[in-house]
């Protein structure tokens, strides 16, 4: 039979000669090679006790933000969930009554906000939509769960705490690097 | 002269033949497609309007048979009738198409831009203008103007920042209405629409302001915030009403109509007026007799996730299980807290407030 490519090599069918009988050549060369390896530099890290940090380009569970004096930037647009692929982005609207200034931005603001976390494909295409700047997909996985109603993320579970308020919980939601338990090279 | 004397007219290398008196504009409008200029301020419907808004500037490049001077100056197709043997540029003018887009960006110049909040947005014939012939950026620097808030009542909101000055609402109101309440106040840059003391707008028909108007300006009260355009879906339908043709537009999301409007064609033109009972009063569906969808332009926001003659699956489940029914049944509304099957949006006047929401 004609070979498909010139690559093709003839399988060698001679008889083992007397050392290669013994084996044990052979199994003193694989531990050799397994023995190098030691001093080789480690492709994978001990997982829950070292974190590797994230790309800058991750896209995790979102945030919903504020400005810098706390107040919720989303106007329930609806770019988001018009711009969602997988349809996970639900929200309602209402007007801001007099006297809530401080803690919309604007007239109109998301009374609810939902993002169904089972239906959410980490596309960004939310991040990228929104015209007000109000929902960051952070650098953290969505942690695992037994419930159902506790992949459907509201409105308080996306909020990004208030700088006025809890300027710390705004800081590190906003990812100031915390690099002690990082990946060592 | 008799009457049905007719014209030769050539648009963009398209000639047409049209009768006497018609103005450009709808000389371009019978030929249709991109040949025919936008217009803000301009509506066929309206005796009077047009001239002011300048976004259906056209060049005549040759005046008629008779005198074959071109005119000097880019002139208003609204308001310039035809000639016989005229010749007009409209897309094949670079000098138009320029023009266009400086009154584009002179419109913009206060316009607030707060599309997001907007519930014309999707459906403002301003965003299309600015997307198709607009600049990127603007050149202005200065605060854009406010207004003090009028309240023009329970059916109509109006905010004023975001208006172009298209006098379309005053004309419908001398039009369509016995007593017109409304108008233009003060001159040049503080010019606005307002009641010149505060009265609300009530006179029957006057619904129809909110169709006319070319931006966001007057919206609809009873849909503000309740949803966006572009997440109902539009049915046209009719009723028997004693006052108006009863043809409307529904804006639906399953069975609950967010929204009356007139039907409107494809130059943004209300078909039939409709009286203000069924614009603001019937918010139930079995006030309707629904003919079907409406078909909206495929380019149109509006017409995401709609699809034609679409056919609805019917539940299998039953018949698959042996007519057992589940033992679980996951419905979304169990967990979710948005958009609760039991609360009926469309029937809560007006815009829901962060009260509504504590006490529920």
């Amino acid at each position: 039979m004609q070979a498909l490519t010139n690559r093709a090599k003839q399988v060698e069918r001679a008889p083992m000669t007397f050392i290669e009988q013994l084996y044990l050549w052979n199994i003193l060369k694989g531990m050799a090679i397994t023995f190098m390896h030691m001093f080789k530099k480690q492709p994978t890290i001990r997982y829950p006790e070292q974190k590797r940090e994230f790309s800058p380009v991750f896209r995790g569970l979102h945030v919903l933000n504020r400005d810098e004096e706390g107040k919720e930037r989303c106007t329930a647009c609806g770019l988001c969930a018009v711009a969602c692929p997988a349809e996970a982005i639900t929200m309602e609207a209402a007007e801001r009554l007099e006297g809530e200034e401080n803690l919309y931005r604007e007239e109109k603001y998301a009374a609810k906000y939902e993002i169904n976390m089972l239906r959410c494909i980490f596309c960004g295409l939310c991040e990228e939509a929104c015209p007000k700047d109000a929902i960051y997909l952070s650098e953290t996985f969505t942690p695992a769960d037994f419930n159902r109603k506790n992949f459907i993320y509201k409105k308080t579970d996306l909020l990004i705490p208030n700088p006025t308020t809890d300027a710390e919980g705004f800081a590190a939601a906003k990812g100031v690097k915390t690099n002690e338990i990082g990946l060592k090279n | 002269m008799s009457e049905q004397q007719l014209f030769k007219v050539t648009i963009d290398n398209i000639t047409i033949e049209v009768p006497a008196g018609t103005s450009i504009l709808e000389a371009a409008r019978k030929i249709g497609g991109e040949v025919a200029p936008p217009a803000m301020c301009f509506y066929s419907k309206l005796k009077g309007s047009g001239g002011k808004c300048r976004t259906c500037l056209v060049e005549v490049s040759k005046g008629s048979e008779k005198d074959p001077r071109p005119m000097p100056k880019l002139v208003a197709s609204c308001r310039t009738t035809v000639m016989d043997g005229m010749e007009v540029k409209n897309i094949t003018s670079p000098k138009v198409i320029d023009a266009r887009a400086g009154v584009v960006e002179f419109l913009l110049l206060n316009h607030p831009l707060d599309c997001p909040i907007c519930d014309q947005a999707g459906e403002c014939h301003l965003q299309d203008l600015s997307y198709e012939h607009g600049k990127e950026g603007t050149r202005y620097e200065f605060q854009r103007r406010t207004f003090k808030k009028h309240d023009l009542g329970p059916y109509i909101q109006l905010h004023m920042t975001r208006c172009i000055m298209c006098f379309r609402c005053v004309f419908t109101a001398d039009q369509l209405t016995e007593n017109r309440v409304h108008g233009v106040l003060d001159r040049g840059d503080h010019a606005e629409i307002a009641t010149f003391i505060e009265k609300s707008l009530d006179n029957d028909f006057i619904g129809n302001v909110i169709d006319v108007c070319p931006v966001g300006a007057l919206t609809d009260k009873t849909f503000r915030f309740k949803n966006r355009v572009w997440f109902l879906k539009p049915m046209d339908a009719h009723r028997d009403c004693p006052k108006c043709s009863g043809k409307v537009t529904l804006w639906n999301r399953g069975e609950e109509v967010f929204r009356v409007t007139a039907r409107k064609d494809e130059w943004g033109e209300v078909e039939d007026w409709i009286c203000n009972e069924c614009r603001f009063e019937k918010k139930h569906s079995n006030d309707w007799v629904i003919e079907g969808p409406r078909e909206i332009s495929r380019h149109s926001v509006i017409s995401q996730g709609h699809y034609l003659d679409a056919v609805k699956p019917t539940e299998t489940f039953l018949a698959v299980n042996d007519g057992r029914a589940p033992h679980l049944l996951l419905d979304i509304h169990t967990e979710s807290d948005v958009n609760k099957p039991e609360i009926e949006l469309s029937l809560i006047n007006g815009p829901a407030h962060s009260n509504n929401f504590n006490s529920k």
